[in-house]
């Protein structure tokens, strides 16, 4: 159990690093094989669980599962009525799926920090990052995809002209002199909305893996007594901490939600 | 890296998360999909009740109404009777006041006829004895005659 610090920032580099296919070392085509993978398995469990309930569901009195499912999607279709008032047929299960997909991505930081890659070792498999979204490329996969649908519904809601009509002319006024800055301050406000909406969701996840990690190098920072009594400290560090994480992962996942919401609904409304 | 005590305390904080949610958790969440269930339950239930005393009703109604029907026709039949009776009996009384009327009115005829024939006879005598003494007390003249006969002519 004995260990010097260098072997902590050793194992905590060793745990943010993702698990990369051989040939490429680095670079753009570093894809990382550990976040797709867990994101998927997640995202097609997610819609495999909800497709069965929706494919058995009853009129009548529902199973658990069936209710548990009625829970989430009744609370995911209210928060959406809250904000949008117009056809929920998209956004509702856009909202329903970000939450879950999120929450769930979330969640695998609650598995211990260790588990995935020791198991994933046995493969002979070096690296493995079991959360998602505490992979910056995730979550600005999640955050561009709202973005381009808030582009799409700008044009949709408003037309092409419409939308450059607001783009140029809103906030300020329609005088030409104004149209530069208009457009500046526009575009500062599209771009910053995925910007946002990523970082928070990774900077929340990111920092809480790294604090798992830190917590766990107290398993291993003294030795004898000492060791043992940082030992015991480590699961309770680690206990509490992990408790914590349960509120943070389920807020992450509605603020993303949320504000999906939001910025789609306020690609609607006219200036 | 190797398998070390880091990841079996990672596994009994692990354990005690899977114990806080199975014991704080969860509880909540299956609370929710029960009141969930008794609630979808209740509302079927009472929909059903609702149902079925709706049929119940209707069938109250409907048999009501059967009764109803029957008493209406009862008293309609009732009714009829009671206004055959009413005319027929009217129609005796109006035939006996009738037949008192003419009988009556038959008396009345006979005896005013009595009377008249009695009047006249008395009034016929009479002139026959006027006539009688007249024709005896004047000389015999046959315009005298003429006109006595005719007066008497005329008186009776």
């Amino acid at each position: 159990m004995a260990s010097e610090s260098g072997g902590l920032t050793e194992y905590i580099q060793h745990h943010l690093t993702h698990l990369t296919p051989h040939a490429s070392k680095g670079g753009f085509w570093a894809v990382h094989i550990d976040s797709i993978t867990v994101s998927l398995v997640l995202g097609v469990l997610f819609s495999l669980w909800f497709w069965l309930q929706a494919r058995k569901a009853t009129a009548g009195v529902p199973g658990k599962g069936q209710a548990f499912v009625e829970i989430v999607l009744e609370f995911v279709d209210g928060q959406v009525k809250d904000v949008f008032h117009g056809d929920r047929r998209v956004l509702g299960p856009l909202a329903l799926t970000v939450f879950i997909w999120v929450f769930l991505m979330n969640a695998m930081d609650l598995l211990p920090v260790d588990l995935l890659p020791w198991i994933t070792e046995k493969f002979g498999i070096g690296h493995f990052r079991a959360v998602p979204t505490a992979d910056v490329n995730m979550t600005f996969a999640m955050s561009l995809t709202v973005f381009v649908l808030i582009i799409f519904y700008s044009f949709k809601a408003k037309g092409a002209a419409g939308y450059m009509h607001e783009l140029f002319t809103a906030p300020f006024g329609k005088h030409p002199l104004l149209w530069i800055p208009n457009f500046a301050l526009n575009l500062v406000e599209l771009a910053s909305k995925p910007v946002s909406l990523a970082m928070r969701l990774f900077g929340n996840m990111y920092a809480g893996e790294l604090v798992f990690m830190l917590i766990a190098g107290l398993f291993s920072a003294g030795a004898g007594v000492a060791g043992w009594a940082l030992y015991g400290a480590g699961i309770i560090g680690y206990t509490v901490w992990g408790l914590f994480h349960i509120l943070i992962i389920s807020i992450q996942a509605f603020i993303f939600m949320v504000l999906t919401i939001v910025y789609i609904s306020m690609a609607h409304d006219h200036h | 890296m190797d398998f070390n005590a880091t990841l079996i305390g990672e596994m009994i904080s692990f354990a005690i998360l899977i114990w806080f949610c199975v014991h704080f958790i969860w509880p909540h969440l299956n609370k929710a999909i029960e009141d969930r269930q008794i609630k979808i339950a209740e509302g079927l239930n009472a929909a059903e009740r609702a149902h079925a005393e709706l049929k119940d009703a209707d069938q109250k109604v409907a048999a009501e109404i059967k009764v109803a029907r029957q008493q209406a026709s009862e008293i309609i039949d009732k009714a009829q009777q009671q206004a055959n009776q009413i005319i027929d009996k009217a129609r005796g009384e109006a035939i006996s006041e009738i037949n008192r009327l003419k009988a009556s009115a038959q008396d009345d005829i006979a005896s005013m006829a009595q009377r008249a024939r009695d009047q006249l006879r008395e009034q016929v005598g009479a002139l026959a004895v006027q006539g009688a003494s007249k024709i005896v007390q004047r000389e015999v003249d046959a315009s005298t005659h003429k006109a006595l006969l005719d007066q008497l002519a005329a008186e009776i």
